[in-house]
């Protein structure tokens, strides 16, 4: 059954067209990766889904419901989170507010500072450290840290490996899967194509806020969706508008 | 002794700006916005007491415990109804929006309570006169009593903001209100509960107004100006700067008026000014971000 429904979704920045007539759906449990080259509209879907952005058409469905015109704090309670590109954390606020803050009225679950900790170690001597003196890497997890509190049922991450060392990413990397493996569904936005689908079971490209390529990762070749990534030419799939 | 006696009283007085500016303060870290009709908020407050004490005869401190419920309600609708449309509008509207608020309360209360002068100072007994000596000094048991709630309203409200779960998602939607949003904070009822807080805390500020002097529905402007200078010199947004602020106004006010009596209102402006002109505008600024 799709957790997620998108349904032929426009989306627009004044006259500016960012996302036009995209429609996916995501399976409970399922890996998505949402790759395309910068100016995709990978981001402006994600902040749709999660609300933070009104959709000039189209719907949204989540777990049978029509989640369109609710607002973006509501849908945390309903269990979507969105880790942002470029981290956004408060900078004022400690690691440890950062966390406790999320979630608002809380859902159901079982995600506390303590656990989030655990899997995230590197954060344990900062868990008083305001937010702006951390790393990246430590920025990063704190991040996705922030966005599990509210105990997601779709989690979505927009560029976590954007301006990380190598190492730091493999880090963040490293603790994605365990989620995964926890059957939480996810929605990654990866400029690296390779890291992304090392976990994606499902894979999505875009192209000029177009879907050009969509379906499970292993019956494309690499060679297929990085055609698509670049809209070298019309790609099997579905959507094309190139 | 004399400079003593000055230093003391300026403080004191301090304590009276802090309380003012508290609300004012509260509102720009949080919201970014100020608020021109906080005086005539306060201003209200005092008539609401003053009204309640002299129809009912009731004890002007459980006057008190009667009206700032009431200020609650009132600012969070203050925002739901007025605030929250115009800041939807650019960061200007509600400075606009504020003003014309601030006309709209002053002649409301002129149509109302008439220009005459109106003062609580009767129904206070011997609390608002009578002094303690120490050392050769006389200091203002009101006085003593507007510091410590000032310090107190303070304290309560930089622990509320570090320490409970609603402040500390108070200071998240102040420095990121998207991302806010987007970790399950409902920021607009956060910003209208910030609007409740600072609209409640003006009234209190307005209560000891009404004890400590005379009233008439345009002194609000007045309180404000002292308001705002105690928040700027301290720096916005910050607790404890502001009431620093409050104190560095009230001592420079009470140096003015020691030089010179007429110099009382012009020393605190100056001060002022001189912390405008500082590279570095208020004294605990920095804290902006922290709040």
């Amino acid at each position: 059954m799709s957790l997620l429904e998108v349904r032929a979704v426009d989306a627009q920045y004044g006259l500016l067209k960012a996302v036009r007539g995209v429609s996916l759906s995501i399976d409970d449990g399922e890996t998505r990766a949402l790759v395309g080259a910068n100016g995709a509209g990978k981001t402006t879907l994600l902040r749709v889904i999660a609300g933070a952005h009104r959709p000039s058409a189209g719907s949204v469905i989540f777990d049978g419901a029509d989640i369109s015109r609710i607002p973006a704090y509501k849908r945390v309670g309903l269990g979507i989170a969105l880790v942002p590109e470029g981290r956004r954390l408060f900078p004022g606020l400690t690691v440890e507010e950062n966390l406790s803050i999320a979630g608002g009225r809380r859902v159901r679950g079982d995600w506390t500072v303590d656990r989030i900790l655990e899997i995230f170690p590197m954060l344990q001597p900062r868990r008083t450290q305001r937010a702006a003196t951390l790393s990246g890497g430590e920025q990063q997890a704190t991040a996705i840290g922030r966005a599990l509190m509210c105990n997601p049922r779709l989690l979505l991450l927009d560029e976590v490996s954007l301006g990380l060392a190598p190492k730091a990413v493999a880090a963040v990397y490293e603790s994605l899967q365990g989620l995964i493996g926890s059957g939480t569904t996810v929605v990654i936005v990866e400029q690296d194509l390779g890291r992304a689908l090392t976990v994606a079971s499902h894979v999505t490209c875009m192209l000029h806020g177009a879907v050009v390529l969509d379906g499970e990762a292993s019956a494309h070749s690499r060679e297929q969706i990085t055609a698509a990534y670049f809209g070298v030419r019309p790609a099997s799939g579905v959507g094309a508008d190139t | 002794m004399n400079w003593v006696n000055v230093l003391v009283q300026g403080v004191l007085l301090g304590g009276f700006y802090a309380l003012l500016a508290c609300g004012l303060s509260l509102m720009f870290g949080v919201m970014r916005i100020i608020n021109l009709a906080h005086g005539d908020i306060a201003v209200i407050g005092a008539y609401l007491i003053w009204v309640l004490v002299n129809q009912t005869s009731i004890p002007p401190w459980l006057a008190a415990l009667l009206v700032l419920p009431i200020m609650w309600v009132a600012g969070y609708a203050m925002y739901v109804l007025l605030l929250e449309r115009s800041r939807r509008a650019g960061q200007l509207v509600p400075l606009l929006t504020t003003f014309g608020l601030a006309i709209v309360i002053e002649n409301v209360l002129l149509q109302v309570f008439s220009p005459d002068d109106h003062s609580l100072l009767s129904s206070t007994g011997t609390l608002a006169t009578s002094s303690i000596s120490f050392g050769g000094l006389s200091i203002s048991i009101f006085g003593i009593l507007t510091l410590a709630t000032a310090v107190v309203v303070l304290t309560g409200l930089q622990l509320f903001l570090s320490r409970t779960t609603s402040g500390r998602q108070m200071r998240a939607t102040a420095e990121d209100p998207d991302i806010a949003e987007l970790v399950g904070i409902n920021a607009r009822a956060v910003y209208a509960k910030a609007t409740a807080i600072a609209v409640a805390i003006g009234a209190l500020g307005g209560i000891f107004l009404a004890i400590r002097q005379t009233f008439n529905p345009f002194t609000g402007p007045t309180q404000l100006i002292f308001a705002f200078e105690a928040v700027v010199i301290g720096g916005f947004g910050s607790p404890w700067g502001t009431l620093l602020g409050g104190i560095v106004l009230g001592v420079a006010q009470v140096i003015g008026a020691q030089v010179n009596p007429q110099y009382f209102v012009l020393f605190g402006h100056l001060v002022f000014l001189a912390v405008l002109a500082s590279p570095r505008v208020g004294l605990l600024s920095r804290r902006v971000h922290a709040l």
